[in-house]
């Protein structure tokens, strides 16, 4: 279901932010397994139990997701979920 | 220091005969085969379509995201076994966290992991896109890992490679790990992926059985007309805990260890011979310190391959004599389950021993010139006994001699 979405998107390369944030936020909650509640644009990455192993599994997705190549660097000023919704929605406009 | 003595306080099981200890019992009672054929074997090429069968657990519930994600098929049956003799043995964080306890658990492959990533790295040519839980899946020692973490185990902790003797073997360096003052109480067993893609090879030595019409009667150890064995696999845990520890904590002592026996062939890469497993039962029965007449069963390797099964009645007939304990092959109804055999066959032995019967060696129907000389049982006996011996034998010619007795 997932993968069809981000295929559809891909090849789409129409989304706006909030579609963007609904993606981003709905596989946090599906399959991390966060509770929704603790989701919102100031948690951070700790506030969400989001770890470096974790953090692996989420370049997949943003790749899978939004066509969009996620490296080490790009994390090093992003401390908020609030933050990685605006990086991923300004990369993947930018692509 | 004096040697300490070891007993077994807790098992579990996930197996092609049963998915816990009620149903495996139940099936060994009942001579109940887990045999199927899988046309997508023949799709692949194999020659023989046959294997174990068992249902991937969904672990969900269970386990978090962040141990689900390293575990491989064989470490989810490993994982559901050791809950279930922990339970079994009455032990819990309290206690794994007080004592000094580990884990020693037989694995010898991860192959499907390794092939999606291998297949992945190919295709992506990026290896950031293959996810976290991939080296933790394919590594060997992935049972161990995974399973020291979700425990919270703070003893010795690694796996034990030896063929199909991985499990026995564990379970012989957990004992000596507990004898010798090392280790209060150590997790033991072996776990065994059912893929076919781990196999593959395997079925390319023409070591299978080809007896596709009716598949439980494919696995026939010791019978004058076997063609060789079935893959399998599953997972089963032994809990091994030193004897004053179980008895402090008013623990279920379901039998002692008292002997453990190895030996190398020294000989062929594949084809036995019974010097070597001979060695390994004297050596266990010494161990043991025990008149041969005190064994009321043997739980035999015999995997239904034509020169193994030859072999290893050649050697227990050697070591035993005239004294003719019960033997048999329980890989007649679960298959061959390799790396996982070793322990899963000390399981079924215990439960036997527990319920007061010897399973039946199912599709012995003709003895040959060597398996006509013991006792072998192709029906269900109801007959007590107090000690039993297990063998578990692999390639490279690495043997293992278990012998374990009630108290």
């Amino acid at each position: 279901m997932l993968l069809l979405q981000a295929q559809n998107n891909v090849n789409s390369g129409i989304m706006n932010k909030s579609e963007v944030v609904d993606i981003i936020n709905g596989f946090l909650v599906e399959e991390f397994e966060i509770e929704e509640e603790v989701i919102h644009p100031d948690a951070t990455w700790r506030d969400i139990g989001i770890d470096s192993l974790d953090f692996v599994d989420i370049v997949v997705i943003i790749d899978k997701e939004f066509g969009v190549k996620l490296k080490g660097e790009d994390m090093v000023d992003i401390k908020t979920l609030g933050q990685f919704h605006e990086l991923i929605f300004q990369r993947h406009q930018n692509k | 220091m004096s040697l300490r003595r070891v007993v077994i306080t807790g098992i579990g099981a996930y197996t092609a005969i049963g998915k816990n200890l009620d149903e495996v019992l139940d099936s060994l009672y009942h001579g109940r085969s887990g045999i199927v054929f899988d046309p997508l074997r023949k799709e692949m090429g194999f020659r023989s379509g046959l294997t174990g069968h068992i249902e991937s657990p969904d672990l969900k519930g269970l386990l978090d995201r962040r141990a689900r994600v390293g575990l491989p098929e064989q470490g989810k049956y490993a994982y559901l076994a050791t809950l279930e003799a922990l339970k079994n043995a009455g032990i819990d964080q309290d206690y794994l966290d007080r004592v000094e306890a580990g884990i020693l658990y037989g694995n010898d492959s991860s192959s499907v992991p390794v092939i999606e990533t291998i297949d992945m790295i190919r295709q992506k040519k990026d290896t950031t896109l293959l996810g976290s839980g991939s080296i933790f899946q394919s590594m060997n020692s992935t049972i161990s890992m995974n399973l020291s973490v979700i425990f919270k185990l703070k003893g010795i902790n690694f796996t034990l490679s030896g063929a199909c003797a991985s499990g026995s073997h564990a379970l012989g360096m957990g004992y000596f790990m507990i004898r010798h003052g090392y280790q209060e109480c150590v997790i033991t067993g072996g776990g065994q992926e059912i893929n076919a893609e781990s196999m593959g090879s395997f079925d390319g030595l023409s070591a299978f059985s080809t007896r596709e019409d009716v598949p439980e009667k494919a696995s026939r150890p010791f019978d004058r007309d076997r063609d060789g064995l079935v893959p399998s696999g599953g997972a089963a845990t032994v809990i091994l805990e030193s004897y004053d520890s179980a008895v402090k904590r008013g623990a279920p002592i379901l039998g002692e260890v008292i002997g453990y026996g190895f030996s190398s062939n020294g000989d062929h890469i594949s084809v036995p011979n019974i010097q070597g497993p001979k060695k390994s039962l004297e050596m266990a029965i010494r161990d043991a310190g025990i008149d041969i007449r005190e064994i009321g069963y043997i739980n035999a390797h015999a995997t239904s391959t034509p020169v193994g099964d030859e072999k290893e009645a050649q050697a227990i007939y050697e070591v035993f004599g005239n004294h003719r304990p019960w033997v048999s092959s329980t890989k007649s109804m679960t298959g061959h389950e390799m790396w996982m055999g070793g322990a899963s066959e000390v399981a079924y032995s215990l439960l036997m021993m527990h319920n007061g019967f010897i399973a039946p060696n199912i599709n012995f129907e003709n003895p040959d010139e060597h398996s006509a000389k013991l006792n072998i049982t192709a029906k269900t006996v109801n007959e007590g006994f107090d000690m039993f011996l297990s063998n578990a034998f692999g390639f490279g010619g690495t043997n293992s001699t278990l012998i374990v007795r009630k108290i």
